[in-house]
């Protein structure tokens, strides 16, 4: 199992555990539940949970990483923790803390363990080396004319067929399509 | 101009009937909770009793529902003997997986109605067994304590808590066991892990296993309780409800008999686990069968190409198989499509190399070596299947439009191949009258193994006179500024530059409002198969042509769209 990145795995088990918790949280405050501190423990803890582990980390194997919709403003926040956040020894040992107060009432026991799940899959993503890091926004690279008028351009457009051959037949297509010779 | 009922009418019917059935279950289960026999149980529970019956229900439907759009082989067998049938049920039968997945939603649905419910009536059977003054609800806890009489509410002793007795009865241990599978289940299937990590989705997704027998035995305790049929008779809760601090000492009003209600599951889910479990084991009675590697080929962009033989196999165009190499895993089982034509007297897969098991197998059948390879050095592969999909559909439309986004050109393969051993042996049942087919790609390199194909149906269709039959597009999404230029240079050429083929190839990417319009203005009142084997986005975008290019009038042109989906 080599190029498996469990932080992936770790990763969605911790942001469905921390939903988990939060609604076994707002279940155990709404139903005013004996014990209900722990509930309430539970939503905070939960909501810390989602907000941590909504920025997905960048693939290593993959060029092109899936980035959760709106994921940009949270992935500045969580990378702002620098080693805190990048180290999932510190990631795993954070969501077994946080599991061990939802043992404590029914509501956010099923919280409970699914955050503990997840921290032994994050601990066994850091065992293996993993790291977590932020998916930035790739910059576009400008493509900028020569300084001069005179200078050929750098870019060149699109190729296009010979004025002749192209009267008559062909189409001319929007944004970069090239002009179809018709058959 | 649309025809949408053309193409997706029957799936919305099919999800109406299921999304239906969900709800009269739950209303209805819902509504016998409200009987007179659970009166007693709701003065304890109040409404969480129904609350966390009707969803039950509908999770006895649905586990039912979900082992059947897996069954590969049934689904295969129905789709052969369908042949019959009109091409609108085969198509429901390749949206299988789009079915489970629905049902799988629905399954985390219910599950969180029915937790939430019994977190509610854990917790009002708790604050019943603590009280403390001779309410009813002290009484109705009190019966079954050193009285042998079967009691009402589960929590027997209020020295205890309601994790604890969840922890401690089997409907609790069961529930949790089943619903932590349940979670693993869907964490590992979402599209990222799936798509990146294979082996992760399909050993988590085992838990299915654990799943379904938690499911059969949570009911084995008769946790949920009610009163007795006769005991309704003689201690109506209506007249005696109000007395029951004199219940037993009055004649009107005995002490009331409960019951537990016995397991119902296992009832619904019996026959998909048999027909699951039968299915498990015609794959692996197919995989015993002896297969023979008769050739590797590497092709470029880090894609290898196996034949093989097997006795007795049979397939059809565009079918897949599941491939197994004990050598390299002995669990795991891969979906490819054939990209032979079923003329051929072997099969052939072509595998693009990208993650541990398909790097195993490259390096187990001579990897990177140059020098020949003996036969017997070659790994034993195993192989189930051929199953069905979309593309075998291809020769029932009279002009039919092949789209295929880089690897999923595989399927295609398939079909042109077929093509063109029709054509040698002058098949005049060959049904399509025109061919349109695209083929989109990134890179330039991934041509290389299928120009080959293209060259020699181009050279066919020459010679039989016949260049009009197929008209292939190919187009280069990728392209840069090296090779618009190189393409520049040689644009006066006969040959294309890059595939060597007289048809030229095209850059960027195709303007489908264009094409859809010219084929139909080609073929009017012609029903046109549209199929793909690509990204969804792709798909979105040809659905959406479909249905706009398809004629309101059934005399019309109709454009029918068939997604490959893996």
């Amino acid at each position: 199992m080599g190029q498996i990145e469990w932080a992936m795995w770790a990763n969605e088990q911790a942001l469905a555990a921390g939903l988990i918790l939060l609604t076994g949280g707002i279940v155990g405050v709404a139903g005013q539940f004996k014990d209900w501190q722990f509930a309430a423990y539970g939503i905070a803890a939960g909501v810390f949970i989602c907000l941590l582990e909504y920025p997905r980390g960048k693939m290593k194997n993959k060029d092109t990483s899936i980035e959760r919709m709106g994921q940009r403003y949270l992935t500045v926040c969580v990378k702002a923790f620098g080693p805190l956040t990048r180290n999932y020894f510190v990631r795993a040992g954070l969501h077994a803390v946080l599991s061990v107060p939802g043992g404590f009432m029914l509501p956010t026991v099923l919280g409970c363990v699914c955050v503990a799940i997840a921290s032994l899959i994050y601990l066994l993503a850091a065992i293996r080396g993993e790291q977590w890091e932020p998916i930035m926004p790739r910059v576009e690279s400008k493509q900028r004319s020569g300084e001069s008028m005179k200078e050929p351009p750098r870019t060149h457009p699109a190729p296009r067929a010979p004025e002749e051959t192209a009267r008559g037949c062909c189409v001319r297509q929007p944004r970069s399509h090239l002009c179809q010779l018709c058959l | 101009m649309g025809n949408w009922v053309v193409n997706e009418g029957l799936s919305i019917l099919v999800i109406l009937v299921w999304l239906g059935i969900n709800i009269f279950l739950f209303v209805y289960y819902y509504i016998v909770y409200l009987d007179e026999r659970f009166y007693y149980t709701r003065v304890l529970v109040g409404d969480a009793l129904s609350w966390a019956r009707a969803p039950a229900a509908c999770l006895n439907f649905n586990c039912m529902l979900i082992l059947l759009p897996v069954c590969r082989n049934l689904l295969s067998f129905l789709r052969g003997s369908c042949q019959c049938c009109s091409r609108n049920i085969t198509r429901q039968l390749d949206r299988n997986i789009t079915f489970h997945k629905l049902v799988a939603y629905m399954i985390a649905f219910h599950t969180a109605i029915h937790i939430i419910a019994h977190l509610f009536n854990f917790e009002r059977f708790m604050d019943a067994q603590l009280e403390q003054n001779e309410t009813i609800a002290y009484v109705l806890s009190q019966i079954g304590n050193g009285d042998n009489r079967p009691y009402l509410n589960p929590i027997r002793t209020n020295e205890t808590n309601p994790t604890f007795v969840a922890f401690t009865t089997i409907a609790g241990l069961s529930g949790v066991a089943s619903t932590l599978a349940l979670i693993l289940i869907i964490t590992s299937s979402m599209e990222v892990i799936r798509r990146s990590y294979f082996e992760v989705f399909w050993f988590t997704h085992h838990l299915f296993v654990i799943f379904f027998i938690g499911l059969v035995i949570h009911g084995v305790g008769e946790i949920v309780r009610g009163q007795t049929a006769s005991s309704v008779l003689t201690n109506k809760p209506s007249n005696c409800a109000a007395q029951y601090k004199d219940w037993g000492k009055v004649p009107d009003c005995p002490i009331p008999q409960f019951t537990g209600n016995p397991p119902m599951t296992w009832k619904w889910v019996i026959g998909p686990m048999v027909l699951y479990v039968f299915e498990r084991l015609v794959r692996f009675w197919r995989s015993k069968q002896k297969v023979v590697i008769t050739k590797v080929v590497t092709h470029p962009s880090k894609t290898l190409e196996l034949q093989m033989k097997k006795k007795g196999f049979k397939m059809e165009v565009g079918q897949y198989v599941n491939l197994q190499c004990p050598s390299v895993s002995q669990l795991e089982w891969h979906p490819f499509t054939l990209t032979s034509a079923p003329e051929e007297d072997h099969f052939s897969v072509h595998i693009r190399i990208v993650g541990d098991w398909t790097q195993q197998l490259f390096e187990a059948c001579g990897g990177e070596k140059k020098e020949f390879q003996e036969a017997w050095k070659l790994p034993k592969m195993a192989v189930d299947g051929p199953f069905g999909t979309a593309s075998e559909d291809v020769f029932r439309y009279e002009v039919v439009m092949l789209v295929g986004a880089g690897i999923g050109v595989t399927p295609f393969a398939s079909v042109l191949k077929s093509v063109w051993y029709r054509y040698f042996n002058n098949d005049t049942g060959l049904i399509p009258k025109k061919i349109y087919f695209y083929w989109l790609c990134r890179e330039t390199n991934a041509f290389e193994w299928f120009a080959d194909l293209l060259q020699s149906l181009e050279t066919q269709m020459l010679e039989k006179g016949n260049a009009d039959f197929l008209s292939y597009r190919i187009y280069l999404t990728g392209w840069d500024e090296a090779q618009a230029a190189h393409f520049t240079v040689h644009h006066e050429e006969e040959n294309d530059p890059i595939t060597g083929l007289k048809q030229k190839t095209l850059y960027g990417r195709p303007n489908w409002e264009n094409e859809f319009k010219t084929i139909a203005g080609n073929h009017p009142g012609a029903r046109i198969g549209v199929f793909l084997c690509g990204p969804e986005v792709l798909a979105k975008s040809l659905s959406k042509q479909s249905i706009n290019h398809s004629d309101a009038d059934p005399r019309g042109v109709h454009f029918i769209f068939n997604k490959e989906n893996f």
